[in-house]
This record gives C-alpha cells, structure tokens and sequence, in this order.
C-alpha cells in the first residue's frame, strides 16, 4: 500500500502521534492557500514536508507553529485536541519552528536571540549573564567554532545565523520541530552539519517536519515525504516505497504515483 | 608608523581612498584600546564632538563658555530636552515616531498649572501653598500624560495607524485643546514649592540641591557605578566568560566617577545670585565676610530630575524584558511577533511612556516660568528628535541608546548657548542646528557603512 491513511488515534494504540493536523484549511482573501490538509509526525521520524512555489506547505506550518491559525480544521499533540492561536501557544505545547528567514533580530546579539520571548531574569531583570551561559552551551554543540556571543547577529555569516536560529529552536526541550528551508541559505559544508544535526535530533525522539524544495535532502532524511499541490495534499508516501522521480510527478503534475502514466514518468525523468 | 606610509605613497593616486586608509592605519592603535575599553566608539565619538564644540565656543567667546555660571544654566536647559528624549529614543527604535510631544507638553503643563493654581486650592477648597500640592500635581500630570500618550499608543499599535499620521494629529489636538481651554489666559503664579522642579529661586528657597548634597549624590552615583561594573564583571567571572582588562576597568571607571564628581564641582562652583545669598545669610544669621558671600548653588532639580530619568529609561530598556522587545521589534517586527512578544501593548507602552515623560518636562518647563502659556513646548518636538537623532538613535529602527540621546540634548543645547553668548541671531541658530542635525546623520552613516 503506497499511500497512507492518516493515523488515527486508536487504530494505532502503541504509538500516538506528536503532532497531528487534520483538516487545516487556510485562505487568504478569496485564495485557498491550504485547503482540507491532514499530516501527521511521530516521535524520532523526519516527515518530508515537499511541494512547489505556492502549494501551501509554508502555509500549512505556520498554523502549526502559531504564526497563523488556520480557518477549519483540528490539531492534536499527543492525542490530545489542542487550540494554537499564537507562537507562545506552539511553544508552550514543545513545538519549535526555524523559519526560513530565520527570523532573527538582526541588532541583538546570539544569546537574546536564543532567548527572544523565553529572557532568563533574576529579581525582575534580564540575567544576560544566565543567558550567555546557556547560548554558549547549545550553540557549542552545533557549530564549536562559534565565538561572536556579544556581536549583533546581523555581522555573523549565513551558517553562524542558521546556528542561532537553530540553537533558539532546540534549547528548551522541543518535542516537535519544523524546519523550513534548513539549507537554503547554507554552503555544503554547513549543509552537511545540519544534517548531521537532524540524525542527531531525530535519534533524541524529536518528531521534525522538514519544509524543502531540495528533494535530495529529504529522500536523504525524512521516513515519510508529504506532498502538497495547489494547496492540497497529494498524498504522504513511504520514502522506500517510491522513487525520486515519482516523487516529482507528485510534485509536478499533482498525481499519487499510482496514477502516473508511463508517458509522464518517462517525462519527468528527461 | 610604517602603516602609515602605503597610505601616503598612494595618496596622489586615489586621493579620497586613501586618505580614509590612512586614517584608519593611523588610528589602528586607538582602535585597539577603544576595543578593549568595550566602549560604544559612536557614544566617544559624541564625547569628542562635545569637548571641541566647548573649547571651541570658549575660545571664540574669550572664555565666557566654560564658566561655572554658563555650564549650570546650560545644564537646566538641555534637561527638559534631554529628558523627553529618553524616552523618544524607544519610541524611535521602535520603528515609531512621536511628534506630539511638544502639543503634549504644552496641554499637561497647562493642566498641571491649572490644577495647582485653581483645582486643588479654589474649586475643591483645599487652599494655596500646600505641602503636598506639588506630589499630587505631578503625580497627576504624569498619570495624565501616560494616559494620552498610551491613548496614541493604543490607536498605533491596535489601531494600525502609521505614528506619524497619529501624532502629528496629536500635535494639533493637543496644542488646539490648550487654545480653546485657556483663552489665552496664562495661569500664573503656580506653587512655590512646584516651583523649585524648574531650578528657579523663590526668597531664599533655591531649585538646587546645594553644596553637601550635591557632593553627597555624586559620591551615591560612584559608589552605584563602581557597584554595577564589579558585580557584573563577577558574575561573568562566575560563567567564566571574557572580562575587560582590568586597566580597561579601571580607566572606565575613573574616568566615568570623574565625570560625575566634575559635574558636581561645577555646580557647585556656581554661586547663588548676590541678593539670595545676602538673604540667605541675614536668615540664617551667616555673617557676611569681607570678600563678598560665596554660597553653592549646587546641582539644579531639573537635572536631578533628569538623572532620575534616565536611570529609570536606561534601566527599562536595558535590564528588563520591555526594554529588549521594544529593540527586538526595532531590529525586526516579524521576529518579534514569532517569538511570542506582543508587539502591540509593547508599542502602546513605549507611547504611555513618553507620554508620562512630556509630563515630567512640562512640569520642569511651567516651574521654571512659574506660568503655564498657550505655547509651551511648541516646536520642542525637533528638538526632541534631534537630540535623540544626533545622539545616534536610528529610524530604520532597533538601534539608540538613552545616555546617547542626553549626549545629543547637551551637544544641541550647546550649540545654541554657545551662539546666544556669540550674540547669533535666532534665525542663524536654527540654520546651524539643522546642518549639524544632517551632518551628524550623514557622517554617522558613511562610518557604519565603512564599518560594515
């Protein structure tokens, strides 16, 4: 069987998704950017979340991760039904979001960044100090050679921001993440360290949803890959079960693999 | 220097290059202590432009700029300034604008007039001269100025309407109210002991803190510095984090509690008028000695005032989470709001805060007239901005610095004390200013851009 039926709770007792989203339906104006979507992700498995420009994935997310709720439709972390009406909300359920524009204040330095919303105070006041301490532990971890903890983080390069945006994600203690975009911005050798960091996050038990364009990099880390098209979801499939280039149908043309042509695949491979 | 000669070989080639590369190789040095000194190079660059325009002022005045006489006055008149701009420093980093103050300052020095001088003594009874009238007249003041200015805040943030449309609004709102209110009226006198918040002297009561006092919050504010820099320079030893070299500690230090004590030593170096000393000593049975009675006025309440005032903005914006959102939604609004800030009561905030600022100011600015006229504090918004402008607060937002813009409001103070002494004419004055304003901006600029 190719495509999957969404779990739902009960028909799988021993293992409950973090996250579930079941009918998320988004429109902007007149324009149904999400439009009846359910996507699922559980403990320590990357789900591929894949689709061209304007097929809504980025959308999708963003009412996971409360930047804007969605119309219609349901959220459940851990089986239970759940409201997320802004990021503080996403955040408090464990569900950390890198954006791809990172969204960083580009004239504070790494450990307000980290902290941005979540600041360490001591008798009323910012413990920059307390703070510091932390940033320099978590960012160590994902890149050692990471030293401007005091600099705006607007004078880093592309992979030092990435850290902080990552670091900032990663700290407290997050269940689920989603990364959008990841290495968009990134050269092979920081590509290659954030990778590395998705295994490592994922061996942890976090549940990542993975946002790309790059259909190498999620074949290379995701279990199960969702498609979007036209703001619909075309279906999620095992990555063992498909092909790349079946994938790109599904993409492309917005067709399950099952009704692709041997003319369209043949196409498709050019 | 042997840096510097490649600099000076090439300058016949690329003149305008290389004579940046020279000054920059020539400065190498500088740069290196001014980095281990960790200080804001743009607020020494504004430290250096203040020290030539006062010796420049005073050598062209022949000496009458730096007087102890001249120093205090210019003090009291940069406060009311210096201490509206703390707060237009947020509202600028921010990303916002606020053109109301001046119309602001204007209706709650005229509200505040009225309650002093008719509310509290004649419409509810309590009588004139009071104790505690002065408490309840800017306790009020403030409440009121935080309240329309929060008002102006609510229609930015949750109303969605640009701040410059909003408050230039208020400008006429504020300012029209005043006219339609008064009638022209000026209400005057106003309570003495209100009075002395302008620095002004009433009999023998004078708006200043006097010799020992004076000396006794200079020592407190060293103390407090010294304070601050070993318990943070602990704890960063308790993380085990880089700290300053100790010289560079040191040197800070010094110069920081020099500053403070020299303001002190200033003021109090400024002696009461010959009347109010001669007064004072017959009240208090001083005799007087033959060389003539040479009484310490000490440090003026509008600039207590305006130390107070900076403390508290300086601490808002630095130490506490209102401070580091209003510069995360400066640096980047969509970032803020990711992370979880509320933007929009942020925002308010920053506007019920200067609100609440204009009011300390109007209080300042009516004492010191002993009047509320229909226009107080016109134009005072420019005046406002520029200090926080020139003392290197940014419109693209997310970066300025409250000491920065007390900095700006005694550098602009400055310039026009220093041509008044020079007998310019107003007109020249404001052309100056306004230059100074683009300059400083503009040289500001072309240094961050060679930074980055």
């Amino acid at each position: 069987m190719l495509i999957q039926k969404p779990a739902m709770p009960g028909v799988a007792p021993q293992r409950v998704p973090i996250v579930e989203l079941r009918n998320i339906h988004v429109a902007f104006g007149g324009v149904r950017a999400v439009a009846g979507v359910t996507l699922d992700l559980y403990p320590g498995e990357v789900v591929g979340v894949v689709g061209g420009n304007g097929a809504g994935k980025t959308t999708l997310m963003r009412t996971l991760s409360g930047a804007r709720p969605p119309d219609s439709g349901q959220i459940f972390v851990n089986g239970q039904p759940v409201t997320i009406g802004n990021p503080r909300d996403a955040k408090a359920l464990g569900i950390e979001t890198i954006y791809q524009t990172l969204a960083l204040a580009d004239n504070l330095d790494a450990p307000a960044n980290v902290f941005l919303g979540r600041e360490v105070t001591s008798a009323a006041t910012l413990n920059d100090a307390a703070m510091e301490s932390a940033t320099r532990k978590v960012i160590g971890r994902l890149n050692p050679n990471f030293k401007n903890f005091k600099t705006p983080v607007l004078r880093l390069s592309g992979g030092q921001r990435q850290a902080v945006a990552i670091a900032r994600a990663i700290h407290f203690n997050a269940r689920a993440l989603i990364m959008d975009e990841p290495t968009a911005a990134l050269g092979p050798a920081e590509t290659a360290q954030v990778h590395a960091l998705i295994r490592q996050l994922k061996s942890e038990g976090i549940g990542i949803f993975l946002v790309s364009h790059d259909i190498h990099d999620v074949f290379d880390l995701s279990e199960r890959i969702s498609v979007m098209y036209h703001g619909k979801l075309v279906g999620t499939v095992n990555k063992n079960d498909v092909t790349t280039d079946e994938v790109l149908g599904m993409i492309i043309l917005g067709k399950p693999p099952t009704k692709l042509t041997q003319q369209e695949l043949a196409e498709l491979h050019g | 220097m042997g840096a510097t000669v490649p600099g000076e070989a090439s300058a016949e080639g690329a003149p305008a290059r290389s004579f940046l590369t020279t000054i920059s190789s020539a400065l190498a040095p500088v740069t290196g202590v001014v980095r281990s000194l960790e200080i804001d190079t743009r607020m020494l660059g504004m430290i250096g432009a203040l020290i030539v325009i006062w010796v420049s002022f005073n050598i062209v005045s022949g000496g009458t700029f730096l007087t102890a006489r001249n120093l205090w006055n210019l003090s009291v008149q940069s406060a009311s300034i210096a201490i509206m701009a703390t707060g237009m420093v947020l509202v600028i980093v921010s990303r916002n604008i606020d053109l109301s103050v001046g119309s602001m300052l204007g209706f709650l020095g005229y509200t505040m007039a009225m309650f002093q001088a008719v509310w509290i003594p004649q419409s509810l009874g309590l009588g004139f001269e009071q104790p505690f009238t002065w408490v309840l007249t800017l306790v009020i003041g403030i409440a009121l100025g935080a309240a329309i200015g929060g008002l102006q805040g609510f229609i930015v943030a949750y109303g969605g309407v640009p701040s410059f449309i909003v408050t230039l609004g208020g400008l006429l709102v504020w300012r029209g109210l005043i006219f339609r209110y008064a009638q022209g009226q000026t209400i005057a006198p106003l309570d003495t002991t209100f009075q002395m918040l302008g620095g002004g002297t009433v009999g023998t009561r004078v708006g200043a803190l006097g010799e020992w006092p004076s000396w006794t919050l200079g020592v407190v504010m060293c103390v407090a510095i010294v304070y601050v820099m070993i318990s943070s320079r602990r704890r960063r030893r308790r993380y085990a984090f880089p700290v300053r070299a100790i010289w560079a500690e040191l040197l800070v230090g010094a110069v920081t509690c020099g500053a403070v004590l020299g303001i002190v030593l200033v003021a109090n170096s400024y002696p009461l008028p010959v009347n109010v000393a001669i007064q004072y000593a017959e009240e208090h049975g001083i005799a007087i000695p033959p060389g003539g009675l040479f009484i310490p006025t000490g440090v003026a309440f509008p600039v207590v005032i305006m130390l107070i005032v900076t403390l508290v903005v300086t601490f808002l914006a630095t130490r506490r989470r209102f401070g580091r959102y209003v510069y995360a939604i400066g640096g980047n609004p969509d970032a803020a709001a990711l992370a979880g800030i509320n933007v929009r009561r942020t925002i308010m905030l920053t506007f019920a805060l200067m609100g609440s600022l204009a009011a300390v100011s109007a209080a300042v600015q009516t004492a010191r007239l002993n009047a509320a006229v229909t226009n107080l504090g016109v134009q005072n918004e420019l005046d406002v901005i520029s200090a926080a402008v020139i003392g290197g607060t940014s419109f693209s937002g997310g970066i300025g610095t409250v000491p920065g813009a007390i900095l700006g409001a005694v550098v602009m103070q400055s310039l026009r004390s220093g041509m008044v002494l020079l007998l310019v004419d107003s007109p020249t004055q404001d052309i100056v200013v306004g230059i100074v304003l683009v300059a400083a901006v503009g040289l500001d600029a072309v240094v961050r851009r060679r930074v980055n």
